[in-house]
Formats: structure tokens, sequence, C-alpha cells
């Protein structure tokens, strides 16, 4: 029975890496026709994202003539960074085998790695693009990151573990109202995911303008299948990031026990959340306007402040 | 021969007397740099190497203690080797054999001193830090401690003809007395009346609270004055730069750790029974010194000073951990002090590799272009890619991110942190948590800055014609950097393996509790009942095998084609190196985040300037604040004395007059 047991445990793991591998590209689609709809543009199909990828990965790669071996080696090591991120996060059970590897402080520095991958790849070229966006995406990451890790840590403080599934499983089990602190968290958590992962109101994903831009100034170098996999790799980032938060704020439905039944529904309840979150995100990035790079840090301090608030919150009142 | 004499002390006395044969026989031929700067280094290297493997052999071998009849009469040395000694020894051996062989390919003739005397004044460094940890009565302490001083005073000012140099000596030498003269006294206090000096005799001594807390902040004073505590902290960024780079590669990755090592035993063993709100103060100034190092260090254009900056924040972080352990102990939980106690003597470890490998590689861009200044670097990846990849395993553990070493100790400090909230006592275990905050910040702008430590430096294009022909570092530099990347790697790899170790450490203070052993050999998991875990080894053969496989599926799927071509110039065809962030670019946002941290000079050019400058000068504020103040009043209270000199004899005849008439006076 135990074996039995465990093979599941590892079915739900593989299960996990393969469907957030798969889904990343369409849940970026979903994400982007939404905006469509909501500023009355006429939306691009739901598989443009795969379609690009696919392009991009039967191109020749152009390389910039200074560019280092780090520059080409960088990509692996987001998208492998971000492939490991997905086996730790639950997202469809809570029985990961793997994630004792890693608990969520090592999630955040898995998180953290990918960043200044990035941010060295950007500099190696040396122009003037790329070390601007490696300089903010760093400035961006250096607030986002401390946040992340108080929002963590809150949970962390109220399960009394750091271990990911062990806090989703126990989150999952309690009533809603029981944790006032983890509002407050989950506004910091929102503010970080926007910035983290390139949207507005941080950064816009969907332009090339010299003056905002972050993420994509960062990839200018870039093309082909070395594009493609940091493309991947950000959609990936998107899906880790919201993934987090069901697992941190909207733990329901997560496939807790060991029967096959329950890792049955939770794809399902996963596609569901998944489509909420990416309607909110396109309503947020609709109704949000950009600001100012160096405003941005003056946002996401409010983030950090936000998340030390929700952890006094809870050890003030113990709620 | 008794078997006494093969004990694990006698042959660290023994190692330790070779350093300073070394270090003498360096006079033989001072001028000889095969043989002075070379051979005997290499044989240093040898010697740290026995010492390290002595001491991590003999870790949970029981406590030995000797005496040496030298020094003056009546005062013999007493020394003595426990699991904490012989923790550092290894510490300090094993960082040594990386620097010293290091240095065998560095000092090179003609630059600065003789290498001889760097020779003799290396591995007296050497031998009298081994010593520190060694000795077991104050007066043993102090004379090690102030050769320990004295030595590097003598290799920092190296190149003593410029004058910037002769200065930053001066301060080190200064703030090093100020330190020491503290020590003096705690030591003073800590023999509670019996009047002897021995350690021995002050873990019996018992003192009254007030006493014990008196000699708790005098040894904080002192020690903050070695390790670089904020507000003691302005002779960091001065003499590591000065130095050359292995000293300052010893200095930082060593020599500050002697001072974590003095304020361990002086609270956990001397005073044995620390109060947990002494543990306020180590607390909140070693958070106070994290986010302050690593802010400055953003700001840096000279690597070198970067890199002392972020010794600064480091030694905030072990502060920060002294004082988790000592609240956690004076409230009695003492499985949580362990805990945090490892994560200080894990990041001791980690800092020690980490820093000596990143100084050491400032060295070798040092010596193959001849230039300190960020500004004027670049590209270097190209030129020197050991040099390059390496430092890069340092600036990533130093960064923090796993699976490197930066990282677990990181973590267990953290994992310390996270209970602190149940620390029995009101207001404090609310407080407590947040101090994570203030931890996590400054640990998210360390990355920060390693990336503008490594892009600026080896990155992007060379800012300077003259760094295309840089050389990449020779075969015995290479080796050093190899040795400490390869440390770095193994700490960040196996720290399940290390961690029972150093309880080894912890299990001689009486912290009143320990940790539970590890259940696995490949998991992390100190505390069980958390399920909190890491596994590095799992964690990197799985993004190693992912990226691996994604390559493979790449190829086979689509192909691997690769053109070169120039890099897109957005239509502007005339993209220079000059074009790329520079470091003060780079530190740019710091700098605007944390204003008030700094004293901002700026010189910014008009329009119509022929010749635009922009300059940024960078101040600390506390030196103004503190610093100037006083050597002011050192000043006026100088020039005040001087007016009783006139340097007429008549005038010195009446003082003398005056005196005698003023006792006859009193006598009658």
């Amino acid at each position: 029975m135990s074996a039995l047991v465990n093979r599941l445990d590892w079915l739900t793991q593989i299960l996990e890496v393969f469907a957030a591998l798969a889904m990343a590209p369409l849940f970026l689609g979903w994400v982007i026709k939404c905006r469509a709809w909501l500023q009355n543009r006429s939306a691009p199909s739901l598989w443009q994202p795969y379609r690009t990828i696919r392009k991009l990965f039967l191109k020749d790669a152009v390389i910039a003539q200074n560019a280092s071996a780090l520059f080409r080696l960088a990509p692996y090591v987001v998208f492998g960074t971000m492939v490991t991120a997905a086996a730790v996060i639950p997202s469809m059970g809570s029985r990961l085998p793997f994630s004792t590897a890693a608990d969520a402080i090592a999630l955040v520095g898995l998180l953290a790695t990918a960043r200044v991958f990035l941010a060295l790849a950007a500099m190696d070229v040396g122009t003037a693009f790329g070390s601007m966006g490696a300089r903010r995406e760093m400035m961006v990451g250096f607030l986002a990151e401390p946040a992340l890790l108080m929002v963590i840590f809150l949970a962390a403080l109220i399960c009394s573990t750091t271990a990911l599934p062990t806090i989703t499983e126990h989150l999952a089990t309690q009533s809603l109202g029981l944790y006032p602190s983890l509002a407050f968290s989950g506004i910091a958590f929102t503010m970080v995911l926007l910035a983290e992962n390139a949207r507005l109101p941080v950064d816009n994903p969907a332009t090339h303008l010299e003056l905002t831009m972050i993420h994509e100034a960062m990839l200018l170098e870039y093309s082909a299948r070395h594009l493609a996999l940091m493309e991947w790799a950000a959609a990936l980032k998107l899906l880790n990031y919201t993934c987090i938060g069901f697992a941190l704020f909207l733990p329901w439905g997560i496939a807790t026990g060991t029967g096959p039944l329950a890792l049955l529904a939770a794809l399902p309840i996963l596609a569901g959340k998944l489509a909420l979150a990416g309607l909110s995100l396109a309503l947020i990035e609709t109704f949000a306007a950009k600001l100012r790079v160096l405003r941005a840090p003056e946002y996401l301090a409010s983030a950090f402040l936000f998340a030390v608030l929700g952890l006094l919150v809870h050890l003030l009142l113990g709620a | 021969m008794t078997a006494l004499s093969y004990s694990p002390l006698s042959v660290c006395l023994g190692l330790i007397a070779t350093w300073i044969g070394i270090g003498v026989a360096g006079l033989l031929r001072p001028l000889n740099v095969a043989f002075a700067g070379r051979a005997l280094f290499l044989l240093g290297a040898a010697c740290g190497l026995a010492l390290a493997v002595v001491a991590a052999f003999s870790l949970s071998a029981p406590t030995e203690q000797t005496i040496l009849p030298v020094g003056l009469p009546d005062l013999p040395f007493h020394l003595r080797l426990d699991a904490l000694s012989r923790m550092f020894l290894f510490l300090l051996g094993a960082a040594a054999v990386g620097i010293s062989v290091f240095a065998a390919g560095y000092f090179r003739s003609g630059q600065g001193a003789a290498p001889g005397l760097l020779c003799l004044q290396y591995h007296l460094f050497l031998a009298s830090m081994a010593l520190v940890l060694l000795a077991d009565d104050a007066y043993a302490f102090m004379v090690a401690w102030e050769s320990m001083a004295l030595s590097s005073y003598f290799l920092v000012t190296t190149q003593h003809r410029i004058a910037e140099i002769r200065s930053a000596g001066f301060l080190y030498l200064l703030i090093a007395h100020l330190g020491a003269v503290a020590i003096l006294l705690a030591f003073g206090v800590l023999q509670g009346g019996s009047w002897r000096f021995t350690f021995d005799a002050m873990r019996t001594a018992r003192l009254s609270a007030p006493w014990a807390a008196t000699a708790f902040s005098l040894a904080l004073f002192g020690f903050g004055a070695k390790a670089g505590l904020v507000p003691l902290h302005v002779w960091l960024p001065e003499a590591h730069p000065a130095a050359p780079s292995p000293v300052s590669a010893l200095m930082s990755g060593v020599m500050l750790k002697t001072a974590i090592y003095g304020m361990l035993r002086i609270t956990f063993d001397l005073l044995g029974h620390p109060l947990w709100w002494w543990g306020l103060l180590p607390l909140g100034l070693g958070l106070l010194t994290a986010l302050f190092g690593v802010v400055f260090a953003a700001a840096q254009t000279d690597m070198k000073r970067l890199l002392a900056y972020s010794s600064i924040e480091n030694i905030g972080i072990l502060f920060t951990g002294i004082g988790l352990a000592i609240v956690f102990t004076g409230t009695g939980m003492g499985s949580l002090a362990t805990l945090a106690l490892i994560a200080v003597l894990y990041h001791a470890l980690n800092h020690a590799f980490m820093k000596s490998l990143l100084f050491l590689g400032t060295g070798a861009v040092l010596h193959a272009t001849g230039e300190r200044n960020l500004g004027r670097l670049g590209g270097l990846i190209h030129r020197m890619p050991w040099v390059a990849w390496l430092t890069l395993v340092g600036a990533l553990a130093i960064a923090g991110l796993p699976p490197l070493n930066g990282f677990v100790s990181e973590w267990l400090l953290l994992q310390a942190f996270l209970f602190a909230q149940e620390v029995p006592k009101p207001f404090i275990n609310m407080l407590l948590p947040l101090g994570a905050a203030v931890l996590v910040l400054s640990a998210a702008l360390a990355g920060y800055v390693m990336v503008k430590f490594f892009g600026v430096i080896f990155l992007g294009q060379p800012r300077e014609p003259k760094l295309r022909e840089a050389k990449d570092a020779g075969l015995l530099e290479r080796l050093g950097l190899l040795w400490l990347a390869a440390s770095c790697l193994l700490l960040g790899l196996l720290p399940a393996q290390i961690v029972p170790l150093l309880s080894l450490v912890t299990r001689q203070f009486a912290l009143g509790g320990e940790l539970p052993g590890n259940a696995s050999w490949w998991h992390l998991a100190p505390v069980p009942q958390r399920e909190s875990s890491y596994a590095p080894l799992i964690f990197l053969l799985t993004v190693v095998a992912v990226i691996v496989l994604t390559a493979l599926l790449v190829g086979l799927f689509y192909h691997r084609r690769v053109r070169r071509a120039a890099a897109w110039d957005c239509g502007f065809a005339r993209l220079d190196a000059r074009m790329q962030d520079t470091a003060e670019g780079f530190g740019q946002p710091i700098r605007h985040i944390f204003q008030s941290f700094f004293a901002l000079q700026r010189e910014l050019p008009s329009p119509f300037d022929r010749a635009p400058r922009y300059r940024v000068l960078i101040a600390d504020r506390l030196w103004g604040a503190i610093y100037l103040p006083i050597a002011r009043l050192v000043h006026a209270l100088a020039d005040a004395c001087a007016r009783l000199q006139h340097g007429r004899i008549a005038v010195y005849l009446l003082y003398s007059f005056v005196t005698l008439v003023a006792l006859l006076a009193l006598v009658i």
C-alpha cells in the first residue's frame, strides 16, 4: 500500500512539473486575451505563445560578437531553475517528494538565482540597454525578494514550518476568517507578483519603449532558441508565482489526501483558479498606469511594508 | 618522546613554530623572489593544510591544556585546545592554504617591500592568529592579539610610500588599539577580584550582574572594533584596499573571524551564563551593520572598498546571530541557541572562504590590469576566464544563492529567527521576527552588490583599451582560487555533514539544550518537528539535470546553429564601451533609495562646460558625526598642552622650580 502511495506521490510530482511546463504559455495567452477583451482590442489566439516559442526554436541563433559563454548558459540556467521551482510549489497536490529538497526559503533563493543569471547575461554583451535593464531588474528584485520572503515568513510563523506543501496543507484545512494578517500579506504578494513578472505598473510586457522597459531590455540581445527558453521561463515564472499565491492564499481544492480521485479533481480546480487569476491580473493591468521607474522603489517598499505589517498583525494580535 | 608530544595541541604548536620559522627564513635571502616569495609561501600553505587537517580530525577529541614557559617570569603562556579553537583553527588553516598558494604566485619582484620582509610579516600574522585561538590566559591572548595587529599593520602599509596608505594604516592601528584596550579592561573585569588572569580562573569567577554586563559590553566594544561593527567600522574600507590582495583576503577572511572567536569565547565560555537582554545590543548593532555595510557596498566604485563594505555586512550578520543566540540562551531555549550559534559558526566559515576568494580575484584583476577602479574595468571574462568563473562562484555564494554556501548559513539563521516569537518575553518576541526583515533586505541587497561587482569587472566590453592585453592569472594563483571556490561549493553542498560537526563545538557551551541529529545524510533538517528541510545536493543535481536535458532536447528536436553578429545598436551605429552602465550608474538606484545613509557631494557639469566633469563623492555620515568631533577634541587638548611647551630652557627651569616648591610645601 505504502509503495503505491509513494508511487502516486511521484506521479503527482511529475504531473505537476509537466502540467506547469505545458500550461505556462497557455496561461500567458489567457492573460493577454483577457487584457485585449478588457481593452476592446481583438485578441490574439490563446495558442499564440506556443507558436512564438516554436518559431523561435526553429530560427538560427544570432549572438553578439562580444557575448561570452555566460550569455549562452544563462537561458538554460534560468529555465532550469524555473522548472525546479515548479517542482517545489504545490499546485495540484501537497504530497511532493521532491519538495523536501527545497523549502520556501530555498524557493525564494532559487528565484533569486534565476534573476541574478538573467541580470548577468544582460550585462554580458555590454550595451547600454542590457546593463540598464540589469540594474533596474536588480533594483526591483532587492525590494521584491524581501517582501516575498516576509509573506512566506508569515505563513511559516502561522504553520510553524517553512515547507511549502505543509503550509498549504495546514492552511487548506483552516477556515478563511482566521487570519486577517494574511490579507495584508496577500496585498503585498500581489504587488510583488506584478513587479517580479514585469507586469504593469512596474514594467509593461507589451512595449519596447526604451525608457520604460526592464525585462525586455535584458532580453534585447537574445534570439532564437535562447530567447525561446527565456520567454518560456518568463511564462513559467508567472505561473509559478501565481501558484505560490494559490498555495498561500487559496489553498482549497488541492489534493492533500493520497487518493487518485483528489488528484484528478485537482487539475480542473487548478485550471479554474488560473482562469480567475488571469482575469484579475488583466483587470489590474487594465486599470493600473505604468509608474515611472524612479517610483518603482516606493511601490515595492510599500509591498515590503505591507508584508511586514502582516507579520506585525500576526505577532501582536496572534491572528 | 612521550605520547603527549603527538597530541593535536603540540602539533598545532609545532606548526605555529614552523610558520614563525618560515617567516624568519625569509630574512635569509630577502630579495630572492623564488625563495622568499614562492618556496616559503608554499611551505606556509602546507603548514596551513596540516593545521586544518589536525584541527578537523581532532574536533571531537577531549580538550587539551598546556603551559608554555615563555614570556615574563611567573607569567607563562597557558594554552588550550578545545572544540571552538579547533573549529577556528580549521578556518584559519584551510583559508590560509588557498591564500598562501595564491600569494606564492602573487608577490613578484619590484613591488613595494622586499619579498623576504613580506614573508616574515605574513607568517607572523598567521602564527599570531593561531596563537590567539589557542591562548588560555589574558596575558597570552593579549600578546598574540597585539602581534596580530602589529604584523597586519606592517602588511597593510606595504606600500608605505603612498600617503593615503600610511594614513589608512594609522587609522587601522588606532582603532585596533582602542579595541585592545577595551578587551584588556574586559579581562580585568572578568578576573572578578581573584587577580588571576587564566581563563580557567575567569570561568570559575562569580561576577555580579552589573560587572558581568560591563565585561560583556567592553568585549563587544573591543571585538566589535576589530570586526568592524558600526560605528567602529571606519578602518575597514581604508585598510582593506590599502593592503596587497592576499593580505586583504587574510584580514577580511580570517582576522575578522578572530574577533568573532573572541566574542564567542568571552560570552559563552568565560562569562558562561549571559543574560537574555545582553543579546539585544549585538542583535540591533548587527542588523544596523549589515544594512549599513551592504548599502555602502552598493555605492562603491573601488572594487576592494566594495568588498570591504561587504565584509562589514557579513560581520553584521554574524553579530546578529550572536545576539540571537544570547537571547535564546538567556531565556532557556537551549536548542534554539544552538541553532543560532551553528548559523554563526557556519557563516564564519563561509565568509572566510568566499571573501578570501573575492579578494584574491580582485588581486588577480589588479595584477593583470593595474586598475582597482570599477569605472576602468570590464569584459575581463574573455581575457581572464579562470579568474572570472572562479570569482563568479564566490560572488554567487556571497549573494546567498543556493546551492552555494552563503545560502546555508542564511537559511539556518532565518530558521532561528522564525522561532523568535516563542521567546517568553513580551514585546521582544514580537520585535525579534522583524529583525528577519532587515536581515532579508540586506541579503537581497548583497545580490545587487554582487551583480554589480561581477558584471562591471568581468562582463560587458572593456572600458579601457589596455584591458584587451590583460592576461589570466598564473598557475599558482589559479590553484589558490580553485581551492577556495571548491571549499565554497563543498560547504554549500554538504551542510548535513557539517552541521553535526559544528554542533560538537556548540556542545562545549552550557547552552542548556542541543539540536537533535540529522535524519538523513543529504537532508539538512535541524529541527525535525518543523519539517523544514533543505537538500542542496539533490537540488543542484535536479537543476543540472534539467539544464542538460533541455540542452539535449533542444539540440535533438531543433538545431544548434549559432551565428555571430554585431550587437543590436538601435540604429545608432556608434555604440561603444562608454555607453555601458558605469559602477556609479549601477549604484544610482541605491543612492537614490537610501539617500539618508550617505553624505553626498556632487559636481554636476553645466550645459556650457567645455570639459564637462561629473563627480560624486560618497562619504560616511558617521565619520563626520563621531570621529571628526573626537579628533577635533584631541587636537584642542593637544594644543592646550602645547602651550606649556615653549622650547625655552628658562621656562622649563621655572616649571621644575615650581614643582619642587609645591612638593616641598606638600611634605612640610
